[in-house]
């Protein structure tokens, strides 16, 4: 069981998400994260669904969702070499006078960015693999994280590829 | 300019739509006002359900495209069982439903239900038009859809602004249609091919396991040569029996949860597994640890997505069965020599025939056997879902494909006598007949009002046990007899026949099983026939749920 990060190019219309979405959930495959949106074409868009499971389960979810008439291209990327990214946005606290330095300095650290300053809080924006923002929120922890959320994974190939040219 | 319904309607023609089964309502008011001068006959069932059945039994008898019209609403709701049995089974059908107006949308009208959200998981594909200049196109993607690669149920939501709206008038479209979401692959690849044929060869004991698909391409005549030609014994599914004559030498008969020993036993000890569009169905394989464990096995389909679901393939094609047969005729160099295990095959057939007690009860195996002799293969037989179906499937000897109108998939009881009457409207030069129980036909017995009005000469033979059979039968074997509401008190099926105007007659005694089938068979219109069985009688062999297929009851032992 590994996560696999699934590619899948669809028609861009009406109700699309929502047969890709039902369709994992009636077949029982779990979705760890999902991110949608548009993409180069513009009557395509491109999901990005991370599942879990071993190689036969991942086949199935491949296959059973090419099946859907409005997928053009399921392509698996966690196959091939890819840039995969998140972001997040992470409301701490930060009580003037007390940790805010070095909160600033761990931003500095992972590259994130201040995108609010608050009175006794810091939103903070994060990109980059599930891992850095994992260990991001970890430190961020013992200061008081107010709200955090996060977008689904994105991924694209290394290279001159892309999954539509590819096999 | 022409209206939507009109646009609608010159589409279906161009489709080649002769039959419509359905139920008018108020949201289907446009298309049904033009429906009334079209050339299309519309055959008014009693319940959406029935439409949607009929419109399956339609396309599974004659390979075309059924279709099924019902309103917003309710009447939409009423087809989804009729859907999601196409679906499991891969029937071609089109349903067209009515919706409230575009702008009524999602504001929980009158008679308004989210059809297309409801059937994503049991159509093919399913189309909500909101604008009347996409009609044409829809329509045609939609049967294009439906019968094309995998076939199955294409849903149409028409809200009624639509089908009352304007269209520019014109040709409706021809020529090639394509989907860049959907592009089936039709010939097998050619590698994996003669990787198949090499096993082929090789092997001492193969075996042929046919299913639906091979009715569907409409290969039989392939598969036939096939097996004769390599000399491969053939077991096939429900599905697929009526793929090859059933009185064939190379003939199994029916493999799986109530398949013949010969057929099980065959599974259980051959080296080279065929499956052609077959999926592994849990009926068919039992435990699947223990299906053809010593196996070989290669794998014909053209749904990618079933090769490999169930079970571990060694050679997988993805491709339409017929092209994959012809290629199989065309690159077969030369046979395997299968002499031992044909004879081996030969005397389990002699050694385990299927048997039932034969003294002078009125047992529905013979009632079955007796219709077998009178129509000899030249009918269609439909049936309704439980110990009828598989009686049905056990002793009815199939010759020919798209003679068997079962639902294997979903298990639909009320689904046969529906599918009979579409099947009616598919071929009608053959005599239909439903093989039902007295459960089952409860579940749409008010379309005798359909048989009636339109004498439509459907014959229904009930199996009358005067139980929920094949539960009760399980009852008896796992749940230590405790019947648990699986006894249905005695109806005069003749009585309700006769009050919607349809023949019938009850039938007591073995002796008289002969002379009222061939009265019902000779008789102008529909007739219903109340077989009053053995109450108790068991459907053999069987494997218990989760047995290995070669671990049945109820059946010969040395």
């Amino acid at each position: 069981m590994k996560p696999h990060t699934i590619s899948v190019i669809v028609e861009n219309r009406a109700g699309v998400l929502s047969r890709v979405a039902g369709m994992f959930s009636r077949r029982g495959f779990n979705i760890e994260s999902l991110a949608v949106g548009t993409c180069e074409e513009p009557d395509m868009s491109r999901i990005t669904i991370v599942v879990n499971g071993d190689d036969s389960v991942v086949e199935q979810v491949m296959k059973q969702t090419n099946k859907l008439i409005d997928v053009i291209k399921v392509s698996d990327l966690s196959e091939r070499e890819s840039v995969e990214r998140e972001l997040a946005l992470i409301k701490v606290a930060a009580e003037p006078g007390t940790s805010r330095a070095e909160i600033l300095q761990i931003a500095d650290i992972f590259r994130a960015q201040v995108v609010d300053v608050g009175s006794k809080t810091l939103v903070l924006q994060v990109a980059g693999d599930t891992e850095k923002i994992e260990a991001l929120e970890k430190l961020l922890r013992q200061y008081g994280i107010k709200e955090l959320v996060r977008t689904g994974k994105i991924a694209i190939l290394r290279g001159t590829k892309t999954v539509k040219s590819s096999k | 300019m022409k209206t939507g319904a009109r646009t609608l309607i010159d589409a279906l023609q161009r489709e080649g739509v002769d039959t419509i089964f359905g139920y008018p309502g108020g949201s289907v008011l446009p298309i049904y006002d033009e429906l009334y001068d079209s050339s299309i006959r519309h055959i008014l069932v009693r319940h959406e359900q029935a439409a949607a059945h009929a419109a399956d039994g339609y396309a599974r008898a004659s390979g075309r495209v059924g279709v099924c019209l019902a309103t917003s609403g309710p009447g939409a709701c009423n087809l989804v069982t009729g859907i999601a049995t196409a679906y499991m089974d891969s029937a071609p059908i089109v349903a067209l439903t009515g919706q409230v107006p575009t702008g009524m949308l999602g504001n929980d009208a009158f008679q308004e239900s989210d059809i297309t959200g409801i059937t994503m998981p049991v159509t093919k594909h399913n189309y909500l038009v909101k604008d009347a200049g996409d009609l044409d196109r829809v329509i045609r993607e939609a049967f294009y859809i439906a019968r094309t690669g995998r076939p199955g149920p294409v849903l149409v939501d028409l809200p009624k602004d639509v089908t009352n709206g304007q269209v520019k008038a014109g040709g409706t479209a021809q020529g090639k249609i394509s989907l860049r979401g959907y592009q089936p692959t039709y010939e097998g690849h050619v590698r994996q091919i003669d990787k198949a044929l090499d096993l082929i060869v090789d092997a001492e004991r193969p075996l042929i396991y046919a299913g639906g698909g091979v009715i569907h391409s409409g290969s039989s005549a392939e598969l036939l040569k096939f097996a004769e030609t390599a000399a491969i014994p053939v077991t096939t599914t429900l599905m697929g029996l009526g793929a090859i004559p059933g009185d064939h030498p190379l003939s199994l008969g029916m493999l799986g949860m109530h398949g013949t020993q010969t057929a099980n036993y065959a599974v259980t000890e051959c080296d080279l597994l065929i499956a052609i569009g077959a999926r592994f169905d849990d009926r068919v394989t039992g435990k699947i640890e223990t299906f053809a464990p010593s196996a070989a096995v290669i794998h014909i389909d053209i749904d990618p997505a079933e090769i490999g679901k169930n079970k571990v393939v060694d050679v997988p094609i993805v491709g339409d069965v017929k092209a994959v047969l012809q290629a199989f005729l065309q690159r077969m160099q030369k046979r395997g020599d299968t002499a031992s295990w044909t004879a081996r095959i030969s005397t389990w057939k002699a050694q385990y025939p299927l048997r039932y007690r034969e003294d002078d009860h009125l047992r529905p195996q013979y009632v079955i056997e007796v219709l077998s002799r009178l129509l000899d293969g030249e009918g269609v037989i439909a049936s309704e879902v439980g110990q009828n179906q598989m009686w049905a499937a056990l002793y009815y000897c199939f010759k020919k494909p798209r003679t068997w109108i079962t639902s294997g998939g979903l298990g639909t009881m009320g689904y046969g006598f529906p599918a009979a009457i579409g099947a009616h409207f598919a071929r009608p030069d053959l005599p239909v007949v439903d093989i039902a129980g007295d459960g089952s036909i409860q579940m749409n017995i008010q379309e005798l009002g359909t048989v009636a009005h339109y004498k439509i000469p459907v014959k229904v033979v009930i199996l009358n046990n005067m139980y929920l059979g094949m539960v009760r039968q399980w009852q008896e074997l796992f749940y230590d007899r405790r019947y648990a509401y699986t006894e249905l008190p005695p109806v005069d099926f003749v009585g309700i026949a006769n009050a919607y105007g349809v023949e019938g007659i009850r039938v007591e005694e073995k002796g008289d099983v002969l002379e009222a089938l061939e009265t019902a068979l000779a008789a102008d219109g529909p007739y219903v026939l109340d077989f009053r069985i053995e109450r108790e009688e068991n459907v053999f062999p069987m494997v218990p749920a989760g047995a290995a297929i070669n671990e049945m009851i109820g059946v010969h032992h040395e």
